[in-house]
């Protein structure tokens, strides 16, 4: 085709690595730049490296175009073939936990929240990626180091964050009565209430959704002042905070559309896009896909970060996506090349502009991107590794709170109560049992 | 003939000066074994083995990626007092009973249906069969846009005939989320019924309904007294298959709710999946695993002493 020698790897790699190339504009200059890098990098692939990639299936299609050419300038200048497998969020987790039982098959995996803290010894240490890429790009954000490092080593490298922030229609919310969104917990209260008056109601997940529904739910639990542990990682979840959180809930929940203690990760956006569904908390893919497909509400809407708590700061639990590599890979230098040529500036920056917003970085140079000021709603999303926490809030990252979070300890203790199956008490004691089964 | 005469006093004289092992490797008793060596060795490798590992493992703390340490009972002991354990122990058994009583009533009466003659006999027969031959996953995501909270087309028609003003909450209620499982797992079983049911029908000889006929027989009695005796181990086979396959159900509860709304529909392998691979317990998920064990056994049990008692088997008559 061109001055590449088509061998035999090439002529494998099959047709999704020549569409990407078809797509891309700069392909030459990119693969330019990658050898450039691929001669100073400090990490120099095995010879005949072969990796398999496995990452979460996109939910914005320019943002996978964007990673396929990274992929691709990255194989082309080192001689790595790279296989990327995709899954959908639900199925990343089972999928590299039977890697990394089995000690085969992966040796790259690009996940969600806190997946090396599931099998942290099955984790390649990437303090050197760290520490180069802090270096290079302005340094990690708190949040970054909280979910790359376990006791004092990275296990994973927190590639990005999508936030879980509010998306509302602004119309709706100016009727409810609010022309600017509330930044206190009274004021959004009385903004769903006032919404579900008018019939344009809001509605946020409350069934097994990994992402939507423990994002808003740990804010709520934060915002009052709760907490599933505390520092030293001693379960305190049965407090009177935690029921505070549990009526504010309540009573937002009765002003939610009917419905969302079944909702998955894709329900909130498909009823928001089909106009029944006017504020919800997501990532920025509804309005990424709703400026595509239906103008009218992407006009109408905006995005806002979920008020402060009683104490006057937001903390929120955003989804990041670590990636990590397996120990038993058997080309752990490729896995670190890869991973420290995807977060270089040439490479990150158009990426994440292809992601319209859907990734929000942990390396605080990214933070001056053009993308989250050329249109000011995008802007929220910038700040999200700002106010992210890790599932273990103000404890230790582990293993127990990666547990925790996967058994949806806490989205069932505010499902238990909100639905009216269990009170404040029992919700709070069964939660606690779960919590301490797992943290004993 | 001639080597089994000469062979069998020679191994008697020389029984004191062979070793054990060249006895053995002789013995026509023991030849039997030699055979069954390798059937032996696959089910062990690929049945004993892996549900024997399962059952340890419940009595460690292995977690994914590592290794567990022998911690006895404590697994268990956690499970004991686990409501939500128990809740799925509850919504198993109710979706087992429930499905399975539901798909043998229907899948009885579409066999007999089935058997009549009729135009197009063979076609309607294989219709009946598509559930059964649909993808699980895939009916599973047709029934979960089916149940939708928002997008239910029941819910849509329901309201374009303004029978109701609002949508239905399908999954997001307990009682109706058990319900809407329990009828696709129905949907989705009794073809299998039906047509296991209906081959066994073809076997009853139609002579026994022609003198029964003759003798002035009404309908109700000849399926009561030809029908259902000859049906029985059919019946029995069927429906020991049928609640294995419901109690052990996973992939429909997995793509339909995930065990929500609040666990009202978690069944014990998928709260055992969700313990185990998702948040990585393989210890605890392997112990709700393995505590499915005693009810299928129970299961089994029932429908395999039910079967011996029925006489005809040994060859006598059905009286």
């Amino acid at each position: 085709m061109n001055s590449f020698t088509p061998d035999r790897r090439s002529l494998l790699k099959g047709g999704g690595t020549l569409l990407a190339a078809a797509a891309t504009m700069s392909s030459e200059q990119l693969l330019g730049l990658a050898k450039a890098w691929a001669q100073a990098a400090p990490w120099k692939p095995e010879p005949g490296a072969k990796i398999n990639l496995l990452r979460w299936k996109r939910f914005v299609e320019a943002e996978d175009v964007a990673f396929m050419k990274i992929v691709d300038a990255f194989q082309k200048a080192t001689g790595v073939a790279i296989n990327v497998s995709n899954e959908s969020y639900d199925d990343i987790q089972p999928k590299a936990s039977v890697a990394a039982n089995t000690g085969q098959g992966l040796d790259l995996v690009w996940g969600l929240y806190s997946l090396p803290f599931l099998f942290p010894s099955k984790c390649v240490d990437m303090t050197d990626v760290a520490d180069y890429l802090g270096k290079k790009c302005g340094g990690w954000a708190p949040s970054g180091e909280a979910y790359g490092k376990a006791d004092g080593k990275w296990i994973g490298i927190p590639v990005a964050a999508t936030g879980s922030l509010v998306n509302y229609r602004v119309a709706a919310a100016e009727k409810a009565g609010h022309k600017e969104f509330p930044k206190d917990l009274g004021g959004f209260a009385d903004l769903i209430k006032g919404m579900n008056k008018n019939g344009t109601p809001a509605g946020m997940a409350l069934g097994h959704a990994s992402g939507d529904a423990n994002g808003w739910l740990h804010w709520a639990l934060w915002a009052h002042g709760g907490n599933l542990i505390d520092k030293s990682n001693k379960v305190v979840i049965n407090s009177p905070e935690t029921a505070k959180a549990l009526d504010y809930v309540k009573g937002l929940y009765d002003n939610f559309i009917p419905g969302t203690a079944s909702w998955n990760d894709s329900s909130n956006n498909k009823a928001f896009l089909a106009g029944q569904l006017y504020l919800t908390v997501n990532g920025i893919s509804i309005y990424v896909t709703a400026r595509k497909e239906n103008p009218q509400i992407a006009e109408d809407m905006n995005h806002a970060h979920l008020p402060a708590g009683v104490d006057g700061k937001t903390r929120e639990l955003n989804l990041s996506f670590p990636i990590l590599v397996f120990t038993f890979t058997k080309y752990p230098q490729a896995c670190k090349a890869f991973t420290a040529f995807l977060l270089e500036p040439e490479q990150y920056n158009p990426w994440i502009e292809a992601a319209q917003g859907y990734l929000s970085p942990f390396l605080n140079d990214y933070t001056k991107n053009p993308i989250w000021t050329a249109d000011p709603k995008n802007t929220p999303y910038r700040e999200v590794a700002t106010l992210a926490n890790t599932p273990a809030g103000v404890g230790q990252m582990g293993e127990n709170a990666a547990a925790a979070i996967a058994d949806f300890v806490l989205v069932d203790m505010f499902a238990n109560y909100c639905t009216g199956r269990e009170d404040v008490k029992t919700a709070m004691a069964s939660a606690e049992r779960s919590a301490k089964r797992i943290f004993r | 003939m001639s080597t089994l005469q000469t062979s069998m006093p020679a191994q008697a004289a020389a029984v004191d000066t062979r070793s054990l092992w060249s006895r053995l490797r002789t013995n026509r008793n023991w030849v039997a074994l030699w055979f069954m060596l390798p059937a032996a060795a696959f089910l062990i490798l690929f049945l004993a083995y892996p549900l024997g590992l399962g059952v340890w493992m419940s009595f460690t703390d292995e977690r994914i990626g590592r290794g567990g340490v022998f911690i006895g009972l404590e697994n268990y002991e956690w499970l004991w007092d686990d409501a939500i354990f128990w809740l799925s122990v509850f919504n198993t058994l109710l979706y087992t009973i429930v499905a399975s009583a539901i798909k043998f009533a229907i899948g009885l009466y579409l066999a007999l249906l089935l058997n009549r003659h009729m135009p197009f006999k063979a076609m309607i027969r294989s219709i009946v069969l598509i559930p059964f031959i649909v993808p699980t996953v895939l009916s599973a995501i047709a029934f979960w846009w089916i149940y939708d909270s928002q997008f239910s087309i029941i819910s849509w028609s329901l309201i374009k005939l303004g029978l109701i003003d609002h949508n239905i909450n399908f999954l997001g209620d307990s009682n109706l989320a058990r319900g809407s499982v329990i009828f696709a797992n129905i949907w989705r079983g009794v073809p299998f019924v039906a047509i296991t049911l209906l081959a066994g029908l073809q076997t009853v000889s139609p002579s026994l309904y022609e003198a029964a006929v003759l003798d002035g027989a009404t309908n109700w009695q000849r399926f009561r007294y030809i029908t259902y005796p000859l049906l029985t181990p059919i019946i029995a086979v069927v429906m020991t298959f049928s609640v294995l396959f419901t109690f052990t159900d996973f992939q429909l509860i997995w793509a339909l709710t995930r065990g929500g709304p609040v666990n009202a529909t978690h069944l014990m392998a998928t709260l055992s999946y969700q313990r185990g691979i998702i948040s990585g317990r393989l210890g605890e998920g392997a112990a709700i695993a393995t505590a499915m064990i005693p009810f299928l056994m129970a299961a089994i049990a029932i429908s395999w002493f039910g079967m011996q008692r029925r006489k005809w088997q040994q060859g006598s008559n059905n009286d």
